[in-house]
């Protein structure tokens, strides 16, 4: 059975020029990049809203000065907002981050399919899903009705909410890592805690930097969880440990609140502060690793 | 072990011809080696000896075991859980699977070689000089580096490039670069679990020009899938092949023949040998 050219070129061409499947082609693209636009909206209009409302407050005394006393009248500054975020989210990093990190080694590289690892595992997936204002309340029982308003109270929310999404996040870059590598190290003589610090850990230094980024980006934002146990602080408090603190979600909560039109634009100003503060520790977080990935893989 | 199953011409058979030269001492001395991964008894009966300065391969079809037993001689088959050894493999006499021994400091004398090449993503230099800087070696990294890479025959590709990565280096210089690595902490003994099998051609014929001059130096073991590999740079050659358990649907490894790799091809003792080294069957 021969086939001859004219049919050849008659099958190849159908499928090839068929009208519906180009009319189908081009729809399910108009769709695809529609869907895209729509997602992107949001996200512009919020960076965009913030930035137009803020951007007004931005000067060097909003960095510098204490809140005013009355919120409804302008002046003052953001500052103590400023370093109270910076401090607790810091404290709940220093916290979170090791307990995060030394987590999901054991769970990838020893529990493995353990029952305990098993139900850790479980927990902290269960911890992912719990809203933070629980959170809060969670601590504001065991800490801070023992204790006082204080930023360590926000540190530990903070630190609860960050740990499961730092231990899933780096268990999964743990993961990652081929097991080809672990062999290799192990044929050289290697013990397993030094392969796990010389091989697997550089290795997956770029995913499990992302994850952390992301848990203390989620945790800086913040609200619910900082209202029960920071207090409201007007004043600059540096120590963490000790008295009320006040934090920038609180106070874009808290001002957006009242009726007042200084207070509404202190707010904007207190959100595009936030934002700016996310996307430069992002932006730290991208270099650190495409460095350090570069060194190693590039 | 029925004597009808493995064909062995060991050194104290076969020796009483007269025109035979002395044989080499003796590395591996492999006695009555049973592996099990849990219940399932992957390979069974194996006996036999690896030579100094000599290459031994390993063949046979798939699941016959070779890579089983190649990767007892340097314990790796301790990461897997459920894998369990009877029998005993004597290097230079020390049973490696006595409780008493580190299988750490067995794999620092026993180097390996795997299937897939696998560099650390880390630079060319780094590569090499993982093992002794693991060993503490306190000298000259850049001369053991070197030494390493000429020995593997890859130094005039790499040396204007030792600080870029090594998963820029192609499939078979990636190979050679996992051979570097195993030679910079100065092992005994090489096992090479199929090293070809992910090579084109031309990087394959450099791996075993590779593999001869390595042996003046060390004891390798080769598993290979490919005949012509092993007849080409080994000196003795194991057969292995399967046997269906007959009453669970399983087969097991069995070592059919060991012997000189000229004889193996040759004049094999064992028809399930000259059966697989023809061609007609695996």
């Amino acid at each position: 059975m021969d086939l001859m050219h004219d049919d050849v070129e008659r099958l190849l061409l159908e499928a090839t020029t068929s009208r519906s499947r180009k009319v189908k082609n081009r729809l399910a693209s108009i769709w695809m990049f529609g869907s895209l636009c729509v997602a992107v909206v949001p996200l512009a209009l919020v960076i965009g809203f913030v930035l137009f409302k803020g951007v007004g407050q931005l000067s060097l005394a909003w960095f510098t000065e204490d809140l005013p006393a009355v919120s409804r009248k302008a002046g003052g500054g953001m500052g103590p907002a400023i370093v109270g975020t910076i401090l607790i989210t810091l404290g709940a990093a220093l916290m979170a981050i090791p307990l995060g990190i030394l987590g999901a080694i054991y769970l990838h590289e020893y529990g493995g399919r353990g029952r305990f690892a098993r139900i850790v595992r479980f927990m902290a997936d269960v911890m992912t899903g719990v809203p933070s204002i629980v959170m809060g309340l969670f601590i504001y029982t065991v800490w801070t009705l023992a204790f006082g308003l204080n930023g360590f109270g926000g540190s530990l929310a903070l630190g609860c909410l960050m740990l499961p999404i730092i231990i899933r996040s780096t268990e999964e870059m743990l993961r990652l890592v081929p097991d080809e590598l672990r062999q290799g190290s192990y044929a050289l003589g290697n013990r397993k805690w030094r392969t796990i610090v010389t091989v697997v850990l550089p290795a997956a230094f770029g995913g499990i930097t992302s994850g952390v980024m992301i848990a203390i980006a989620r945790a800086a934002g913040e609200t619910a969880p900082l209202v029960f146990t920071i207090g409201a602080a007007r004043n600059l408090n540096l120590n963490i440990f000790d008295g009320p603190m006040t934090a920038l979600s609180v106070q874009i909560f808290g001002n957006a609140q009242t009726p007042f039109d200084a207070a509404q634009s202190r707010a904007w100003g207190a959100a595009l502060t936030l934002v700016g503060i996310v996307f430069l520790m992002t932006i730290l977080a991208r270099v650190v690793s495409s460095r350090v990935a570069r060194r190693h893989a590039a | 072990m029925s004597p009808e199953t493995i064909t062995q011409s060991s050194p104290a058979a076969s020796g009483a011809a007269p025109e035979e030269i002395l044989e080499p001492p003796v590395v591996f001395d492999v006695r009555d080696l049973d592996v099990y991964y849990g219940e399932f008894l992957a390979v069974r009966d194996v006996n036999l000896e690896v030579h100094q300065h000599e290459i031994t391969a390993f063949i046979g079809p798939s699941g016959c075991g070779k890579s089983t037993v190649l990767r007892c001689f340097d314990r790796m088959n301790d990461l897997i859980d459920t894998a369990r050894v009877e029998g005993q493999i004597l290097y230079h006499g020390v049973d490696l699977y006595d409780p008493r021994i580190d299988p750490v400091e067995v794999r620092k004398r026993i180097g390996m070689v795997f299937q897939k090449p696998n560099p650390f993503p880390k630079s060319i230099y780094d590569n090499i000089a993982f093992g002794p800087r693991l060993a503490g070696f306190k000298g000259n990294l850049d001369e053991v580096v070197e030494q390493a890479l000429r020995s593997a025959a890859l130094w005039d590709e790499v040396r204007d490039r030792l600080k870029k990565s090594a998963m820029g280096l192609s499939g078979g210089q990636q190979q050679r670069l996992c051979i570097a690595r195993a030679i910079a902490v100065q092992p005994e003994v090489i096992l090479m679990d199929e090293p070809c099998s992910a090579l084109d051609p031309i990087a394959t014929a450099r791996i075993e020009d590779l593999m001869q001059e390595l042996k003046s130096e060390y004891t390798i073991v080769i598993v290979t899938h490919n005949m012509q590999q092993a007849a080409r740079v080994s000196d003795r050659t194991a057969f292995f092949t399967t046997e269906v358990n007959s009453e669970s649907d399983t087969r097991t490894g069995v070592l059919v023949e060991y012997d000189s790799t000229d004889k193996i091809f040759s004049a094999p003792a064992d028809e399930r040998t000259e059966n697989y080294v023809t061609g007609r069957f695996g």
